[in-house]
């Protein structure tokens, strides 16, 4: 006998009075006990976020040498960042995991109608995000600051006749600024695209969760969709003070 | 045999599983999860209120001190890895640890070959 729903009542039974044995619907039967496939599970789900650390990291990398390379024009691009924006965009992202981190718990102790409300708190303030994101996209798309064709310096070349307090740069260090906007939207784009993802399998996970999949044990597509979600967290824990804060005050040289 | 007086061992028993690692499920409390959140959100404020002082090239150093805290604290409770099994935890550091050999790596290169305008 290879399967657990090939377990007769009369040999459950038997093993029942010998074990403290439950049988779970949701257990597939390549994996001897439901422990070892909820770990396997998770380390899988783990494995693919390394991926993610490794594919996040070169962009993360790029910024940290390019900040270097070309440190002044880097400073006054991304000085043209709204702090309250960011700041704003952290707490609501921070807020929506918060809630992820509640609908994991809702699943665990079966609470269906609590789960539910989680998940859609949790997406409503994913799109809060990306409307707050939409919004700063604009404004660079209005002032020019989006890398290409009509990409325009004249705000690096001469701040002070747009009322801006920045050091003003030379014309071909002020080319430069189009790489740190290349990188902001590299960056915030893919975290953005990954917010989008997330969103849409959040929607899944509500019928689901509505339908009653989720409340009665069965928590591991909640639990690996929490870690995605808090991963794409993290990523946004460290895009915030790397883009928006740590070129406030500029060091002389 | 004196085994054969035995009861046949159900396979499926997570009893019969020798290895020592398997963790069992072990639920965060709201409550647990209440004060991780409130602790992320005071570090975001302090990092906006540090970002706005000049204390050179500190500015940084700090921004990134305060990000990697509520990194940490994010992977350890709301990830659960603080209640994963070693094998779990392992993953994880390996992961940040291969990352941060490439960054020193590449760096180390970029820097050594005067490449760019160093």
């Amino acid at each position: 006998m290879d399967s657990a729903i090939a377990t007769t009542q009369a040999e459950h039974g038997i093993a029942e009075q010998q074990h403290e044995h439950v049988s779970v619907p949701q257990h597939r039967h390549h994996f001897a006990t439901p422990e070892q496939q909820r770990e396997a599970g998770s380390f899988g789900m783990w494995l693919f976020l390394l991926t993610e650390i490794m594919f996040f990291g070169g962009l993360f990398f790029a910024y940290l040498l390019f900040r270097n390379w070309y440190y002044d024009a880097f400073v006054t691009a991304s000085n043209q960042l709204s702090v309250p924006l960011g700041a704003a965009n952290t707490a609501i992202l921070i807020t929506s995991g918060f809630f992820m981190a509640l609908a994991v718990w809702a699943a665990e102790v079966r609470k269906q109608t609590l789960l539910v409300l989680f998940l859609i708190l949790t997406t409503l303030l994913g799109f809060a995000f990306l409307g707050i994101k939409a919004d700063e996209y604009h404004e660079k798309y209005e002032k020019h600051h989006i890398p290409g064709a009509s990409f325009d310096t004249s705000q690096f070349i001469n701040p002070a006749a747009y009322g801006l307090s920045e050091k003003p740069l030379a014309p071909d260090a002020a080319q430069k600024t189009q790489l740190f906007f290349f990188l902001y939207f590299a960056m915030t784009g893919m975290h953005a695209l990954h917010m989008v993802l997330g969103l849409g399998i959040l929607f899944w996970l509500m019928i689901r969760a509505q339908r009653g999949d989720f409340s009665s044990g069965y928590v591991a597509p909640i639990e690996n969709f929490g870690l995605y979600w808090h991963f794409v967290d993290i990523v946004w824990i460290f895009l915030f003070p790397l883009l928006y804060l740590i070129n406030r005050h500029p060091l002389a040289h | 045999m004196a085994h054969e007086a035995q009861p046949e061992q159900h396979y499926n028993d997570a009893a019969n599983v020798t290895n020592p690692e398997h963790a069992s499920h072990h639920i965060v409390s709201p409550a647990q999860y209440a004060m991780v959140f409130a602790t992320l959100l005071a570090c975001t404020a302090l990092t906006v209120f540090a970002a706005d002082i000049n204390l050179g090239v500190f500015n940084p150093i700090i921004a990134l001190a305060i990000a990697s805290f509520k990194g940490v604290i994010v992977i350890l409770f709301f990830m659960h890895v603080k209640y994963q099994s070693k094998l779990i935890k392992v993953t994880v550091g390996a992961g940040f640890f291969m990352f941060l050999v490439l960054v020193t790596m590449t760096l180390s290169d970029y820097i050594s070959r005067a490449w760019g305008l160093w």
